[in-house]
C-alpha cells in the first residue's frame, strides 16, 4: 500500500509529461502550413510536398486517406473543411468534389501548363500525374497467347478463380468508372457479376502483385507502376510477373488521371494555388519523374525513360470530368463486390 | 456524483443513440436496399462462422490449459502461467502480420481461425484459471465418494462451476472478434468491421457504412444478452462456515510428456511465430534503414495519447464505480450498465458516429485530440470501471466518514483518503486502458488530427503496403509498451497462486 502511494504521483507525472510531449510532437499546429487531404502514395506525396516547401518555404501537412473517402469527407465538412487542397489518385473523386461546387477555379497559368486531356472542362482541378491500367500476369501460369484481348474478357468462365482484383480500392473503382463511361451500364453490370464469380479480392494492388508473382492467381488487374517499382527495387515480388498493356483503346488501357484542386472554402487561396502551380510545373514534374513512384509525368518535356512511353499506350478517350464515382460504388454494391 | 455519473453514461450511449436514430430516420426502401442484399448475408456468414469456430477453440484451449496448469502435476507451472498470458501483449494485427509475412498463404477462414484463436485464447484461460483456483474441492470429493469417475466429475461438477468464468471469457472473445479489423483485413477474411471500413474508404460516412454499423451493433448486443442468459443466477460461493482448501493435483504420470509438448507447441505458435517473425523483419529491415525520427515521434504520440486517455477514462470511471459501490440503487446500476455497452461497441462504429456528430454539431472538436480521447474513453471505460470498482469495494467506507468528521470537505476527503486507498485499482484500470489505446487502430485512423501518426497507424500504413521490414520497428515498440501493463495485470494473479 505504501509503495503504491509513492508510485501514484510518479505515474501521474510521467503520464502528464508524455501527454505534453505528444501534443507538441503530433499536432504540428503551424498556422501557415497548407493542409492537404492526399490520397497518393506517401513516397510521391512527400517528394512533391518537400519540393514545394523547399521552393516556397510553405509547410505542407498531409492527411492521408483513400480517394472517395477524402472527397466525401470534404462534402460532409462543407464550408468548415480544414483542408486547403485535395489530391486524389484518380479523377472520379475529383469529379465528385467538383460537382458539389467545393472547388475553386484553378489559375489560368496553371491550367495552361497541363495538356488539355488531363484537365476537366470546368477548369476546377488539374491533373498532375497519370497511371495506366494493366493486366499483371504470372509467366509460368500464362503463355502470351493465353492472355485476354480485352479487360472485358475477364468476366468469362475460363477465368474463374484465376484473376485478382482490389475492389475496395479507388484504383479499381476508377477502372470500373472507365468501363461504365465506355460500355454503358448493362455491360458494366454483367462484367461486375462475372468478376464477382471469377475474382479473388485483395486489399490493394501490392497484394495482387505478390499473389500473381507467387502463382496464387494467374493474373490481376492493376496499375503499371507497382510492377515497375518492384522491378526497380530488385524484383523480389515481380520476377515471375510481366505486364500486359491492352492498348487498342480498350477500357483496360484506361489512363487514369491523378488530380489536385483548391477548396473554395480555403482561407489560403494564394498558397494553395501556388501548390497546384508547383505540382504541374517543370520542376514539380521532374521531382515526380525522379521519385520512386514510377507514375507518368504529364508534361511532354518531362519523361521517365524506364516506363513504356505514354505515347504508345493507345488509351481510350475518356473525359476525366465524366467519370462517376458514386454510381460505380452503387453498381459494385449491387454486384456484392463491396 | 450522481450528475457526473449520468453525464458519463450519456457520453457512452452517444454512439448507440446515433446509430439508432440513423436507422430510425432512414426510409424502409433505403434500409432494404443497403441491408437486405447478398453481401450482408456473406458478411453475416463469415462473421458468425469465425465467432463460432474461434469461441469454441478458445474455450477448449483456455479450459484445457488452465486445468493442466492449475490442477495437474505438469512441470514448470510458473513458466506456463506467464507464457499462456503473454500473447495478450501481442496485438492481434501484429500476430497476423507475423504469420502472413512468413506464410502468405495463411489467409481465408482457416488462417483467420488459427491466428485469432492464438491471439485470444488467454481471454478464456485467465478467468477459467482464476475460477479453478477458487473452487472448493469438497464438492468434487463428494462426487467421487458417490461413485463418479474423473471425467464425469469434471463434466458434471467442475464445468458447471466454471460456467460464469467460461461464459465471460467467451463473450470477451466474441466481442473482440466483432471489433477486429487489422488482423482480419490482413488475412483477407471480410467480416462486418472490415466491410464497414471498406465502405468508409469508398464513401466516408455514407449510408452503407452506417447501415452496416447498425447491423454490427445489433450483433454485439445479441452476444451481450446471450452471455447474461448463459451466466444465469446461481450461487457459486461456499455456503456455511469454513474455507476452501487448495485442490489436490491430478498425477499426469505417463501423460506428462504429451502435456508439456502440447503447452510448448501452443507457446511456439502463439508467441514464437509472431515474435520470431518480428525479429526476422527487424534484422532484415536494418540492412536498408530504420527511420528513427518517425519512430520516435509515433512512439511519443502513442504514449501521450495512451496516457491522456488512461487518465481521462479513469477519472470518468470514478463516479460510476463510486456510485455503484457507495450509493447502490437503481440509478447506480443503470449508470454502470450503460457504461458496460462500451464493451460491445467496435471502434469503427464509435468513430463513424463521432465523425458525423462532430461535423454537424460541434465542428470545433472535429479532428482534435479531445474528440479522439472521448472515443477511447467510450470504448475502454468498462476496463477502467472494473479496476476502480474492485479497489473501492475493498476500501472501508468508514475511513471516508472519519475524514469528513475530522473536518475535510467531500472533495478533500476524496483526494486525501479515498484516492490513495484505491490507487492500485486505479493503476490497474489505467494500465488496461493504456494498452488498449496504444494498439487501437480504427478509431485512431478516422479521428486523429491531421498529421498525427501513432505506432498503430504507422504500422498499419507500412504493413498494408506489404512493406514488412518498414512495419517491424513499430510493431516491436507496441509489444514493448504493452508488456509491462500485461505483466501488471497478471501479477496479482500469479502472486495469489504461487503455491
Amino acid at each position: 500500500m505504501r509503495r503504491s502511494r509513492r508510485a501514484l504521483p510518479v505515474l501521474l507525472s510521467v503520464t502528464l509529461g508524455a501527454a505534453l510531449a505528444a501534443c507538441g510532437g503530433g499536432s504540428g499546429a503551424d498556422g501557415n502550413a497548407l493542409t492537404v487531404y492526399g490520397a497518393p502514395h506517401g513516397e510521391l506525396l512527400s517528394a512533391m510536398a518537400d519540393g514545394f516547401t523547399q521552393q516556397t518555404g510553405i509547410k505542407v501537412n498531409v492527411r492521408p486517406g483513400a480517394d472517395a473517402e477524402l472527397a466525401n469527407q470534404i462534402v460532409q465538412e462543407g464550408k468548415a473543411s480544414p483542408a486547403d487542397v485535395i489530391m486524389t489518385e484518380n479523377s472520379p473523386a475529383m469529379g465528385l468534389a467538383d460537382s458539389r461546387g467545393l472547388l475553386a477555379r484553378v489559375d489560368t497559368a496553371t491550367v495552361a501548363q497541363v495538356p488539355s486531356k488531363f484537365v476537366p472542362s470546368s477548369h476546377n482541378w488539374v491533373g498532375f500525374a497519370a497511371r495506366s491500367t494493366v493486366l499483371v500476369y504470372n509467366t509460368k501460369a500464362l503463355a502470351p497467347g493465353q492472355l485476354p484481348v480485352s479487360i472485358m474478357d475477364l468476366a468469362q468462365p475460363q477465368w474463374r478463380g484465376r484473376v485478382g482484383i482490389a475492389p475496395s480500392g479507388a484504383d479499381f473503382q476508377a477502372i470500373v468508372s472507365a468501363v461504365l463511361a465506355l460500355r454503358g451500364e448493362t455491360a458494366t453490370r454483367q462484367w461486375l457479376d462475372g468478376l464477382k464469380a471469377n475474382a479473388k479480392a485483395y486489399s490493394n494492388n501490392i497484394a495482387i502483385l505478390k499473389a500473381v508473382n507467387s502463382g496464387e492467381v494467374a493474373a490481376g488487374v492493376s496499375y503499371h507502376y507497382y510492377w515497375y517499382k518492384d522491378r526497380a527495387a530488385g524484383g523480389v515480388s515481380s520476377g515471375n510477373a510481366e505486364l500486359r498493356f491492352f492498348g487498342n483503346q480498350d477500357p483496360g488501357a484506361f489512363l487514369s488521371t491523378s488530380g489536385a484542386g483548391v477548396l473554395a472554402s480555403s482561407k489560403k487561396q494564394p498558397q494553395a494555388q501556388q501548390f497546384l502551380a508547383y505540382l504541374t510545373s517543370e520542376a514539380g514534374q521532374k521531382v515526380l519523374a525522379a521519385s520512386k513512384a514510377m507514375e507518368y509525368p504529364l508534361l511532354p518535356s518531362v519523361t521517365n525513360s524506364v516506363l513504356r512511353p505514354i505515347s504508345v499506350l493507345d488509351p481510350p478517350e475518356v473525359d476525366p470530368a465524366k467519370l462517376n464515382g458514386p454510381e460505380v460504388v452503387t453498381l459494385m454494391q449491387k454486384a456484392g463486390l463491396l | 456524483m450522481p450528475v457526473l455519473g449520468v453525464l458519463v453514461a450519456l457520453l457512452v450511449l452517444l454512439p448507440l443513440g446515433f446509430v439508432a436514430s440513423y436507422v430510425a430516420t432512414s426510409s424502409w426502401a433505403e434500409i432494404r436496399q443497403l441491408v437486405l442484399r447478398p453481401r450482408t448475408a456473406e458478411l453475416l456468414w463469415n462473421t458468425s462462422r469465425l465467432i463460432a469456430g474461434c469461441v469454441l477453440a478458445c474455450a477448449v484451449l483456455g479450459t484445457a490449459t488452465a486445468w493442466l496448469v492449475e490442477r495437474t502435476t505438469v512441470p514448470w507451472r510458473g513458466l506456463w502461467r506467464v507464457l499462456l498470458v503473454a500473447p495478450l501483449a501481442i496485438p492481434a494485427f501484429v500476430n497476423s502480420y507475423g504469420w502472413v509475412s512468413l506464410l502468405p498463404g495463411a489467409s481465408g477462414y482457416g488462417g483467420a481461425l488459427l491466428i485469432v484463436t492464438l491471439s485470444y485464447f488467454p481471454l478464456v484461460y485467465l478467468p477459467v484459471g482464476a475460477a479453478l483456483r477458487g473452487l472448493d474441492p469438497a464438492l468434487e470429493e463428494s462426487a467421487f465418494t458417490l461413485g463418479r469417475g474423473p471425467l464425469r466429475v469434471f463434466w458434471g461438477v467442475v464445468l458447471p462451476q466454471l460456467r460464469p468464468a467460461l461464459a465471460g471469457g467467451c463473450l470477451l472473445v466474441g466481442l473482440h472478434l466483432l471489433a477486429e479489423f487489422g488482423a482480419l483485413q490482413m488475412l483477407r477474411f471480410p467480416t462486418f468491421t472490415v466491410a464497414i471500413y471498406e465502405q468508409y474508404q469508398s464513401s466516408f460516412n455514407g449510408p452503407a457504412a452506417n447501415m452496416l454499423s447498425a447491423v454490427l451493433l445489433a450483433y454485439c448486443l445479441l452476444l451481450l444478452l446471450a452471455e447474461l442468459r448463459l451466466r444465469r443466477r446461481a450461487r457459486y460461493a461456499r455456503v456455511g462456515s469454513g474455507a476452501a482448501r487448495p485442490a489436490p493435483r491430478v498425477r499426469l504420470g505417463a501423460l506428462t510428456l504429451p502435456a508439456v509438448a502440447g503447452l510448448a507447441l501452443l507457446a511456439a505458435l502463439s508467441l514464437g511465430v509472431p515474435l520470431g517473425s518480428l525479429v526476422y523483419w527487424l534484422a532484415k529491415g536494418t540492412t536498408s534503414h530504420v527511420a528513427f525520427g518517425p519512430l520516435g515521434v509515433a512512439a511519443a504520440t502513442s504514449l501521450g495519447l495512451g496516457a491522456t486517455a488512461a487518465l481521462v477514462t479513469v477519472a470518468l470511471a470514478l463516479p460510476v464505480a463510486w456510485l455503484d459501490v457507495r450509493r447502490p440503487g437503481r440509478l447506480a446500476t443503470l449508470i454502470e450498465r450503460s457504461t458496460y455497452f462500451g464493451n460491445a461497441l467496435p471502434g469503427i462504429v464509435v468513430a463513424l458516429a463521432l465523425v458525423t456528430i462532430s461535423i454537424r454539431v460541434v465542428p470545433a472538436l472535429y479532428q482534435t485530440v479531445p474528440l479522439l480521447t472521448a472515443a477511447y474513453a467510450i470504448l475502454f471505460l468498462p476496463r477502467a470501471v472494473v479496476g476502480v470498482r474492485a479497489a473501492l469495494a475493498q476500501a472501508p467506507p468508514v475511513l471516508d466518514d472519519v475524514a469528513r468528521s475530522l473536518g475535510l470537505s467531500a472533495m478533500a476527503g476524496l483526494r486525501r483518503v479515498t484516492i490513495p486507498l484505491t490507487a492500485p485499482g486505479l493503476g490497474v484500470g489505467a494500465a488496461l486502458v493504456f494498452i488498449a489505446v496504444v494498439t487501437e487502430l480504427t478509431a485512431t485512423l478516422l479521428l486523429a488530427p491531421t498529421g498525427t501518426q501513432t505506432l498503430a497507424t504507422r504500422f498499419w500504413a507500412s504493413s498494408d503496403g506489404l512493406a514488412y521490414g518498414e512495419a517491424a520497428p513499430y510493431a516491436a515498440v507496441m509489444v514493448l509498451l504493452s508488456t509491462p501493463a500485461t505483466y501488471l495485470l497478471t501479477r496479482d494473479m500469479r502472486r495469489a497462486s504461487s503455491g
